[in-house]
């Protein structure tokens, strides 16, 4: 695989040889996720959150399909038989709740991951095409999940429905056409329904295939670490498994006791109460609000309250998958060859300003909308933009870094008190 | 050409949000947002402690057989329940049998079709039906309540922000009450509409339904609890806390089992990782 050091899958059973010469996936896996994938030894906990990702997409598809069996996709009955199951299929409120917090849980580690993405450089050469494709993910990710809060047909459903497909009518002249077509009418009804119950069982499907290749792309130079300096020899690495796999485990033990936290004991404290009134499309809940992971976007949205050569509604829809499409270029936005910000004092300024204006925007997006929440959220979009796009391309350009270690066995020797050669030497094996 | 490019993207994005900003701020001084009465005089409801809240909660049977009974006496005239079904009485405490009569004896009937003629009719109720609603349809409830249509109250309780606590507080006692003078004289407005009752619970103060509870023993307990107007409120709040989830006691069972098991899950994995890399600075 990525470093000539790494373990050769020796099966030594005959059954496992035999397998291997026909399929063979146990080398496969023993390369991608067992001994054979040589993993620097200084990655902190923030380097579970993939694989508390991919857990997470695991319960959303098991638990979804199980939901599947007993949902109907019908804008007469779907918030009934959601009812159904809560009510009368076996353990039905288990599935139904693990599957609607397991979303929240599915996003938030995602977030987490981005988040560490960006802290630690790792968009940057040569993990490039990893970025782009985790980005993808993300667009996906967020698809369905708007889907899949639209099939229990509830308030929040339907007017969350009809607000993020009014997006696609701010387009000139052809958006209302478009709109009408995505929808299959002229408010969502039962084809919408239909439709996006479709996807949302196909979507995950999708996103798995791309986690895939995100695995691929990243296991040809490995992944990143702490410091951001490069892997330059064996000591600088270990065997995913049993090192990583033994760490991922007690991260994905503190992600269940979260995750069972908020299934059995507060399993409506993310959602939003309207959302227990059946669908009405002659009666408008006082705010329309999405779920918690989209309001940051959704405070972008609001703040383009101006016309200027595009109407204002333009201008905030732009925004808003402006705000995700930039990520696309991020590795180009940011010149500069150090990759951890633990080294980049400026940039790591900004991005802390970029988490706190994050939640500011999580804030202001469920905030009702007066003056002082538009101001703050209009204060807030305009760094978010600035950030990205003005800030950081100078400021990579511009800033001096701190100097970088040596190695990775470097670092993590004068972390333990200690740099000198002969320590570097002893730590090799 | 990179930074060229995304600085001027970046500009024009910075750019509409100042300009956006300068209007949204000059308009907050030209023409500052009206206060609204339901923002000075809308209460958080108040506190019904049920044994149902909280982390260990349970149902108490017998406050919640009370409340059924409200329920059946009182709210039943208007709302139906139509997620329940009689046979769900059973895990509130009450005997097959119990059920049966209830199903039986419970006034309005269930939809039917007369089996000879095929003409709409209704028959009584049994323990697998749902509770039928005391109105044929919408323009029905409508017609019979000043055209207020009364919501079904299976889900009421998660269907509103602090739900128990809020039906409580909406019914109980001193929820009805006269519209305070301070309200008219500053909102002149906001005067409660002919109809309509004034209950500073209610998100928009002015509820269309007319006071459920009016006073002390409008039910007759069976079980000899004295039936004072809260106390009929807390029980028909214990009641449609069921309602809406009646898997309340397993999940909270389920979740006590799962955090310990996963506990020990994670107290081994720590372990398992501390031994791992017991030789290997990191």
């Amino acid at each position: 695989m990525s470093f000539p050091w790494a373990k050769h899958y020796e099966p030594k059973q005959p059954l496992m040889r035999w397998l291997d010469e026909k399929l063979p996936v146990p080398r496969l896996v023993y390369n991608a996720v067992g001994a054979g994938y040589p993993v620097p030894r200084n990655l902190n906990y923030f380097w579970n959150f993939g694989v508390l990702a991919g857990a997470a997409l695991g319960i959303q598809i098991i638990t979804g399909i199980v939901l599947a069996m007993h949902y109907a996709a019908n804008a007469g009955v779907a918030f009934g038989s959601v009812e159904g199951i809560m009510r009368d299929v076996n353990a039905g409120w288990f599935l139904r709740y693990a599957h609607a917090n397991g979303a929240s849980m599915f996003l938030l580690v995602v977030y987490i991951h981005i988040a560490r993405g960006l802290y630690y450089g790792s968009y940057k050469a040569p993990r490039e095409m990893v970025w782009l494709l985790g980005v993808v993910i993300f667009l996906l990710m967020m698809a369905t999940a708007f889907m899949g809060y639209v099939l229990p047909w509830g308030q929040m459903s339907f007017w969350g429905a009809q607000v993020i497909t009014g997006f696609f009518s701010a387009i000139p002249l052809v958006g209302e056409t478009i709109r009408v077509w995505l929808l299959g009418g002229y408010a969502p009804d039962n084809a919408a329904l239909n439709r996006f119950f479709s996807l949302h069982y196909l979507l995950p499907f999708v996103i798995a295939g791309v986690i895939i290749l995100h695995i691929w792309a990243l296991h040809i130079p490995g992944s990143n670490n702490p410091t951001g300096v490069d892997v330059k020899g064996e000591q600088d690495t270990v065997p995913f498994h049993p090192y990583y796999t033994a760490k991922d485990a007690v991260g994905l033990g503190v992600f269940m006791l979260l995750f069972a936290l908020l299934l059995f004991f507060s399993p409506n404290l993310l959602g939003h109460p309207d959302n227990y009134i059946e669908a009405n499309p002659l009666s408008t809940p006082a705010h329309i609000v999405p779920e918690w992971y989209f309001l940051p976007f959704y405070a972008i949205l609001k703040s383009f309250t101006a016309d200027f050569i595009l109407p204002a509604k333009l201008w905030g829809v732009l925004a808003m998958f402006g705000s995700i499409l930039l990520l696309f270029f991020l590795p180009w936005l940011d010149s500069s060859p150090v990759r951890s910000a633990n080294y980049r004092p400026k940039y790591r300024g900004f991005l802390i300003v970029l988490l706190f204006d994050v939640i500011l925007l999580g804030y202001v997006g469920g905030a009702e909308a007066n003056a002082r929440n538009v101001i703050l959220g209009q204060i807030a979009s305009g760094y978010y933009f600035a950030h990205f796009l003005i800030i950081l391309p100078w400021v990579s350009r511009s800033e001096r870094p701190r100097p970088l270690p040596g190695s990775i066995t470097e670092a993590v020797l004068a972390k333990h008190g200690g740099t000198s050669p002969a320590q570097t030497a002893l730590a090799s094996n | 050409m990179v930074r060229a490019i995304s600085t001027l993207v970046g500009l024009a994005f910075v750019g509409v949000l100042a300009l956006a900003l300068f209007f949204t701020a000059k308009d907050a001084i030209q023409n500052p947002a009206p206060e609204a009465a339901e923002h000075e005089f809308h209460l958080h409801p108040r506190d019904a402690a049920l044994s149902s809240a909280g982390y260990f909660g349970t149902f108490d049977r017998r406050q919640v057989q009370r409340g059924f009974q409200v329920y059946k006496e009182v709210c039943a005239a208007c709302h139906s329940l139509k997620y329940v079904a009689f046979r769900d009485l059973k895990e509130i405490g009450y005997t097959e049998a119990e059920v049966k009569a209830i199903a039986n004896q419970w006034v309005i009937e269930q939809p039917s079709i007369n089996p000879d003629t095929g003409e709409a009719t209704t028959r009584k109720n049994v323990a697998s039906d749902h509770f039928p609603s005391p109105f044929a349809n919408e323009v029905a409830a409508r017609a019979a309540n000043n055209n207020a249509l009364p919501p079904d109250l299976s889900l009421m309780t998660k269907a509103r922000h602090d739900g128990a606590n809020y039906v409580f507080s909406l019914v109980g006692k001193g929820a009805y009450r006269p519209q305070p003078a301070e309200l008219v004289e500053k909102f002149p407005g906001a005067k409660t509409p002919e109809g309509l009752h004034y209950n500073p619970y209610f998100a928009n103060l002015n509820i269309a339904m007319p006071p459920p509870l009016t006073s002390d023993g409008q039910v007759t307990y069976t079980d000899g609890t004295a039936a004072t107007h809260d106390q009929m409120a807390k029980d028909v709040a214990a009641f449609l806390t069921w309602t809406a989830e009646p898997k309340l006691e397993s999940r909270h069972a389920a979740g006590f089992a799962s955090v310990i098991f996963i506990a020990i899950f994670c107290f081994l994995a720590w372990g398992a990782y501390q031994n791992v890399w017991r030789d290997v600075k990191h």
